[in-house]
């Protein structure tokens, strides 16, 4: 349906803000240089406070950057306002206007764009009916509840055609159950379209289901980009291994280095794991657990004691003590398993070829 | 690190925007011209003489006993009137948000208290106040038998700027009351506080920056009051009658104008502390919003006295203004009771008509406009960033502190022999078109505010999606920002009629032959004892008045609280 797929590429942008009570300056967003391909679904991921919405509003245009440019399907979009951008934005607020109807709501950018009532009418038909909102046309936008009025506003920027559509956590102000199943929707829609899209969150399983690719910021600078997949099992840095899913970290050593492999020593043990941010031997690294992809055992890699068993339901929830760390685990589905109770002593049973040094 | 890039762009997005750019253009020259310029011009000739910078005419004027007389005047006045206007404020509001007092008689007498400062034209309670207690007053003369009484000076002044005023105190008031929350207080009674002691070590406190606000808001209107010292100020000359005087009277107008200087100092420096001092020290101690309801007081010893103390000054307030409507339909007053329409005729046979046309129109062409500009002002101080805007937005909220009578004095040394006195633009001096720029200037700060308060509301996002859509400043304006805010909008339209067809203090000293206003009649007519025609006139004033706020209200219910339909 989109005119035209466009990608968008930052080159070294650099934004700088005002700390409004001390006066300093600082980088919301750092030499930040981005390539997203047409037609990809981009998710810009981070904690608040990482430059996520600051690099999508330079984007649209309500903030300039400080340095660098930006390019919309290949041509520098640095000068232009908003309304002369080929972009469209989903408002975390929904920014829907009050004193109209869905139907004016999203008719709005097209009658600015003076297209013939008829095709107005056509195209605002059509796409209520793609966002499921055929028949609600002459409601109040007050009138609808957050999911509808969360499908107007995606109707309303979809219409345009943009070249590039923008999400600022159009879900957070939606409650859980309704936010998975409006993000399942809305990559539907996406792929249903073709549209370039960048979204920003700080919610990681948004992130993780919608996007084709995932870019982690983190104080104003991206600190990877990858698939879904390749984040999780192949994270760049602490802070993503930490920030995308839970993981614990154990202090390793290392002492040999092949390829992607590593001989390490934690805790007195000995062991190769994967080493895919190339440690070199004598280097100090961390190995990284996931909670889900460790058990307790009678044997194992790693001696520790349990210091609280929990039972939730789904899963045992265990932290035990290895070495100086506490480690969490999740034993999911723990239904006919040995439970250990707090102070019995184990080991940590993990597949050394799943895991890695960071 | 390097800002510039940053300032380019945005200076390439603004100036791609012609509408927005002129718009602020036109702003600044309007502004500058009519506010910032007569002021600049009022200063010049209180130190230029003969083309050399000296401070004469100031010496001469200080050296006036008249003028140190009118300037001690004025402050004495005004510290009572502040004084007095913010503690029966506090007691109306106190009774309002804690005392439990809900008969259906003083909820009413609340409600026209409120609404009195809206409606009311300036000199009416004067009026009333000499019909009441003058020579020839209702309850002096005739009840009490009293021939020489004096309600002229300081004290009638006094009673009737506080009776005038503490209404708006009030309200002031009130909000603060409303936002506190009431646990705070609970807590302290929990802990074995008195009420009295409650009263005193948390709400006093809390209040503190409020009062002081409300205080200053009211002296500062004290001072640059004309009108009522004008009436019943007999002997007591403030800063605003003298200027007058000293224009009209001893046609000095350099004088005046360095008497003036004087003036807008005064004024200018207490709105500066309140404003940017007070108003922010409010905000600061009354964030919170109250988290539930407040347990009213019941107990018989505080509402009883509260109570009768309000009851009798809200009957007060409404006995003089049932008062005008009496005065103009009494044969004569004082003397003859009866009822007769022989002023309104003797009204309308002489300039009646062309008065209540010209006040009319010229306020009725003043207000849209007025409404429109300060709602714009507000968009762009609120909405919009750019150079310029904290120029925009002081000027037009000094307009605020400049009294009436400084004004009229500035424009006329301004504009009467054009700008700068090379001539140019002098046609304007003496027109009507003048004249509704002052009524602009004179109701632009309060529009703002209102303005601004609303805009605030708005999630500034709804701008930006229209603009993300792709409309333009004009258009965001147009379809989104005014229809959001038309409750303002529309209450600004009404204010600054009102505010316009009841001022004085800028136009006596503007006005021509050519243009009669309603108020310069019942001042004239007031002057010289036709209390009966003045009462006329002021009667039929507050019935447009009062219309006019009564159709601002149908308007809001129609248009302004549904949400519209679209287009």
């Amino acid at each position: 349906m989109a005119k035209e797929k466009k990608g968008v590429r930052l080159e070294h942008i650099s934004k700088i803000y005002q700390d409004p009570k001390t006066k300093k300056e600082f980088y919301a967003v750092k030499d930040t240089t981005l390539d997203i391909e047409p037609g990809t679904f981009v998710t810009l991921l981070g904690p608040s406070g990482c430059g996520k919405t600051t690099t999508l509003r330079m984007i649209a245009g309500f903030e300039s950057p400080d340095e660098g440019e930006i390019y919309l399907g290949g041509e520098p979009i640095n000068e232009l306002t908003p309304n002369k951008r080929d972009t469209a934005m989903v408002f975390q607020s929904y920014a829907l206007l009050p004193h109209y109807n869905v139907f004016d709501n999203v008719a709005y950018g097209l009658k600015i764009r003076k297209l013939p009532k008829s095709e107005i009418k056509q195209k605002v038909t059509d796409i209520l009916r793609l966002v499921e909102l055929e028949g609600m046309e002459s409601r109040m936008t007050n009138q609808l509840s957050g999911g509808q009025q969360q499908r107007v506003a995606l109707a309303r920027a979809l219409v345009l055609e943009p070249g590039v559509l923008l999400f600022d956590e159009p879900l957070s102000n939606l409650d859980a159950k309704l936010r998975v199943s409006m993000r399942t929707e809305i990559r539907k829609i996406q792929q249903k379209v073709g549209i370039t899209a960048i979204y920003v969150t700080h919610d990681q399983s948004e992130a993780m289901s919608l996007s084709d690719k995932i870019i982690i910021m983190s104080k104003g600078k991206v600190e990877q980009i990858g698939t879904p997949r390749e984040v999780y099992y192949r994270p760049s840095s602490r802070f993503v291994a930490d920030f995308i899913g839970e993981a614990n970290f154990l202090d390793a050593k290392v002492k040999e280095a092949r390829g992607e492999k590593a001989l390490i020593e934690v805790n007195g043990e000995e062991m190769e794991v994967n080493n895919y941010i190339g440690r070199k031997p004598g280097e100090e690294a961390c190995l990284v657990l996931r909670p889900e992809a460790v058990l307790l055992a009678d044997k194992g890699q790693l001696p520790c004691e349990v210091t609280l068993s929990t039972f939730m339901g789904a899963y045992q929830y265990y932290q035990v003590k290895a070495g100086e760390v506490t480690v969490q685990i999740t034993d999911y589905n723990p239904v006919n398993k040995k439970i250990y109770e707090t102070g019995e002593k184990a080991f940590l049973d993990f597949d050394t070829d799943g895991v890695y040094i960071l | 690190m390097a800002n510039n890039q940053n300032a380019r762009l945005e200076r390439r997005k603004f100036f791609s925007d012609p509408i927005l750019v002129s718009m602020i253009v036109i702003l600044i020259v309007f502004l500058a011209l009519f506010i910032l310029y007569p002021l600049l011009m009022l200063l010049l000739d209180s130190v230029f003489t003969e083309g050399k910078v000296t401070l004469d005419v100031f010496r001469r004027v200080l050296s006036m006993q008249r003028f140190r007389k009118a300037f001690t005047n004025t402050l004495v006045l005004g510290f009572i009137v502040g004084l007095a206007s913010t503690l029966i404020g506090l007691l109306f509001a106190y009774v309002e948000v804690y005392v439990k007092v809900r008969t259906k008689v003083l909820e009413k007498l609340f409600g026209v208290v409120s609404m009195l400062p809206v409606v009311s034209p300036p000199f009416v309670l004067s009026l009333s106040m000499i019909m009441l207690f003058g020579r020839s007053g209702l309850i002096t003369r005739t009840l009490l038998h009293i021939y020489d009484a004096d309600v002229y000076g300081l004290k009638g002044i006094a009673i009737v700027q506080t009776l005038t005023f503490f209404p708006v105190c009030y309200l002031m008031l009130k909000g603060l009351l409303k936002n506190i929350d009431p646990s705070l207080e609970e807590a302290t009674r929990d802990m074995g506080a008195t009420r009295w002691k409650v009263f005193t070590s948390v709400t006093l406190p809390l209040l503190l920056p409020g009062l002081g606000n409300a205080f200053l808001v009211t002296f500062i209107e004290s001072v640059a009051d004309f009108a009522n010292p004008m009436m019943i100020g007999g002997s007591y000359d403030t800063l605003a009658t003298t200027i007058y005087l000293q224009v009209t009277g001893s046609f000095d107008s350099t004088g005046a104008a360095a008497m003036s200087v004087v003036l807008l100092s005064l004024t200018v420096v207490l709105f500066l502390i309140q404003k940017y001092y007070l108003e922010r020290k409010t905000a600061a101690t009354l964030t919170g919003k109250a988290s539930r309801e407040r347990m009213l007081i019941t107990d018989k010893s505080v509402t009883i006295p509260l109570t009768i103390f309000c009851t009798l000054v809200a009957a007060f307030v409404t006995l003089m203004y049932i008062m005008v409507p009496f005065g103009a339909l009494f044969t004569l007053w004082g003397r003859n009771y009866s009822l007769s329409l022989k002023w309104f005729q003797y009204m309308f046979k002489t300039s009646g008509l062309i008065a209540f046309r010209d006040s009319i129109v010229l306020s009725l062409i003043a207000a849209p406009l007025t409404a429109l500009l300060s709602m714009v002002i507000a968009y762009l101080v609120v909405k919009r960033k750019f150079k310029a805007k904290g120029f925009i937005e002081f000027v037009s909220m000094l307009a605020m502190a400049v009294p009436g009578t400084v004004l009229g004095i500035g424009y006329i040394r301004g504009y009467a022999n054009g700008l700068f006195r090379t001539g140019v633009m002098q046609g304007l001096y003496g027109t009507g078109l003048i004249l509704i720029i002052v009524f602009i200037v004179r109701s632009l700060p309060t529009g703002t505010r209102s303005g601004i308060s609303a805009l605030r509301q708005i999630d500034k996002s709804i701008e930006e999606s229209a603009y993300d859509m792709g409309a333009n400043s004009a258009r965001v304006f147009t379809t989104v920002t005014l229809p959001l805010i038309k409750d303002s909008f529309f209450s600004g339209l009404v204010t600054s009629f009102v505010r316009s067809i009841t001022a004085i203090s800028a136009f006596i000293l503007l006005v021509t032959p050519q243009y009669l206003l309603i108020t310069c009649q019942i001042n004239e007519q007031a002057e010289k004892g036709n209390y009966g025609v003045a009462c006329a006139y002021a009667t039929v004033l507050i019935v447009i008045t009062y219309g006019m706020v009564l159709i601002m209200n149908g308007l809001i219910r129609i248009f302004g609280t549904s949400r519209g339909t679209g287009e």
